[in-house]
């Protein structure tokens, strides 16, 4: 190894120092978010940069979390994030296992099928109509079964899967497992942990739902969050929809009650965040790209 | 190949049926498995080839009340319709604008920070850059536009407080029609270029470390290694995204767009997903605004594929 040179050594130091500068800009508006949403509407009214909560309260999430229809749609979103992670990971994770062994006849043609998938989207008229003709409208599982996999996650998990040896299966095989068996009991649970890391995007997918939710939901009682939150942010003056979203006679949220509800929506991304990361770096992304 | 098996089997049957048998013989040792594969290959012919069937009412006249099956069909006059529109020349002009100002100052974003972010030593400080870019991609877009209000806004936004208490004139974000792509841009860059670092530094940590050495022994300074080195052995990589950014070309996210736009701002901020959502979706012009998206879909195509064969023209290993 050869030492640094006094040049390097100063590279070195601007670059972390640009990184940490960009690290707070990232961080900046999050921060700002929820000294806002700590903020006593009326100190929040007299204006001026809110670098720390004034007057503390927890008064605007105690708001929210009064109005039935915050409430309802943040049930609404774990219902989706529940059902459909367990589903999506089911239709998934079966099709990938078996489109990763390499025996099954006719897989070429599947993986070709599921490529061009990928590559053609046919756009939202045909997707809307299908949900309609289906006879989805209004219906949660229009935001569900659409999104229960897609080419890009069976390529993922499929590559996963290529790496489990077929020895393994062959042994479960003469012990009398169906192929079925041996995908229930043995690859899943040996899966786990690549399981646990699509799960959670999955989770994250479901919670953030926004556009198929503004195709397919028109009744504002089935709304998930994130159509409340827009609700909220951007339409709290016009009566689009479920007319004053939070309370009758009330015109205009104060922004830290708008602010309070981004908070409560980005929590549990943040809880599930630090399970996320652990696999960042295992490589889940990295065979995704050639396929 | 034929002879072969005729060789094989000797007996009266013809070869193809005892190929056939011999197919069908491992269907049946393998049933269990394509069982297995049955719910996702019907959620793929439900959700993806249905719609892709569906298309066929852009050259009908499709009323819903009569079905696909029995709707009039007109050949290309909804082609012809929307190309002779001058809401087209506006939606192509918006679309490209958003896409190119991403190409140029979105695209390369990550690429930079990625290789800055590996010429950090301290492993923890590593660790705590990483977890703080990574995290706004997990953010849904109503969130990242609350957000922006918060921070761009004309009267209550922090920036323009800021610039107030200097003396400086506020400056228009949202409402402005010269800002919006590149406010656009900018949101991109705050979700994702710090999430689009994953492959890139995965990518980095799989360059060969003697290469490295080698140019420091020819006395190649920081810069030079990252030109000669880190970048060659990123190049696939960068490739192979860029491709998929191509493809991804007509298609600016609607929900950005969709959330974002504003009365203002509406000149600039109609793109081809929302012009169908509104007119198709919200006025029932199905035909018409299927014609559009399936000429978007085309466009999205033929870029990936020439992009994936320009690739390897030059030797690269492609998308597919």
């Amino acid at each position: 190894m050869i030492k640094d040179s006094i040049p390097e050594k100063i590279f070195g130091r601007v670059n972390v120092l640009l990184l940490i500068l960009l690290s707070l800009v990232m961080v900046f508006p999050l921060y700002y978010v929820f000294s806002i949403s700590l903020t006593d509407p009326r100190e929040y009214l007299k204006g001026g940069i809110i670098l720390y909560p004034r007057g503390l309260t927890w008064d605007n999430y105690e708001y929210l979390f009064s109005t039935p229809l915050f409430i309802r749609s943040i049930g609404i979103s774990a219902f989706l994030a529940i059902v459909g992670t367990t589903l999506g990971l089911i239709v998934t994770s079966s099709l990938a296992y078996t489109l990763s062994r390499k025996r099954l006849l006719g897989r070429k043609i599947i993986l070709l099928l599921i490529l061009i998938t990928i590559l053609f989207h046919p756009g939202i008229i045909p997707n809307y109509l299908l949900i309609r003709e289906l006879g989805l409208m209004n219906s949660l599982w229009s935001l569900i079964l659409p999104a229960l996999s897609s080419g890009w996650n069976v390529f993922l998990m499929k590559s996963f899967f290529d790496s489990i040896p077929a020895s393994l299966e062959e042994a479960a095989v003469i012990d009398g497992c169906n192929d079925m068996h041996v995908w229930w009991r043995i690859i899943l649970p040996l899966s786990l942990p690549a399981l646990a890391t699509f799960g959670l995007f999955f989770a994250v997918a479901y919670w953030n739902v926004f556009f198929n939710a503004v195709l397919y939901i028109n009744d504002f009682k089935k709304w998930p969050l994130q159509l409340v939150l827009r609700q909220m942010l951007i339409d709290s003056n016009t009566s689009a929809g479920g007319g004053n979203i939070l309370e009758e006679g009330q015109m205009v949220n104060p922004q830290s009650i708008k602010m309070a509800a981004v908070i409560i929506a980005t929590i549990p991304i943040m809880m599930v965040y630090p399970f996320l990361q652990k696999h960042f770096a295992k490589g889940v992304m990295v065979g995704s790209v050639k396929e | 190949m034929k002879k072969v098996l005729a060789a094989v089997n000797p007996g009266n049957e013809n070869p193809s049926q005892t190929r056939m048998r011999r197919r069908m013989k491992i269907i049946f040792r393998d049933r269990y498995l394509y069982l297995l594969a049955l719910p996702g290959l019907f959620f793929f012919l439900l959700f993806k080839y249905i719609p892709m069937w569906g298309l066929v009412i852009a050259f009908q006249n499709y009323s819903p009340y009569v079905g696909i099956l029995n709707s009039d069909w007109v050949g290309l006059e909804h082609f012809a319709r929307f190309f002779s529109n001058s809401d087209f020349y506006i939606l192509l002009r918006n679309t490209l604008a958003i896409s190119f100002m991403n190409l140029l100052f979105f695209f390369p974003a990550p690429i930079i920070l990625s290789i800055m972010m590996n010429e950090v030593r301290q492993v923890v400080l590593k660790r705590l850059i990483q977890t703080v870019i990574y995290f706004p991609h997990f953010l849904s877009w109503v969130i990242i536009a609350g957000i922006s209000f918060i921070m761009l806004g004309q009267s209550e936004g922090v920036i323009n407080s800021i610039l107030s208490l200097f003396g400086m004139e506020k400056i228009p974000f949202l409402t402005s029609s010269s800002l919006f792509w590149p406010m656009l841009t900018l949101q991109n860059i705050w979700k994702d270029a710090g999430w689009g670092t994953v492959i890139f530094l995965a990518a980095i940590s799989g360059i060969d470390p003697t290469l490295y050495e080698a140019a420091k022994m020819d006395g190649a300074s920081k810069l030079k290694q990252i030109w000669h080195v880190t970048l060659p052995g990123i190049g696939n990589v960068i490739l192979v995204l860029l491709i998929l950014k191509l493809g991804d070309v007509m298609d600016v996210g609607f929900e950005q767009v969709f959330l974002m736009g504003s009365a203002a701002v509406s000149n600039v901020a109609d793109v081809f997903d929302t012009y169908v959502y509104r007119n198709g979706v919200l006025n029932g012009e199905f035909s018409y605004t299927a014609s559009v998206g399936l000429f978007k879909s085309i466009v999205g195509l033929i870029m990936v594929m020439g992009a994936n064969k320009l690739a390897k023209m030059f030797g690269q290993d492609g998308l597919y």
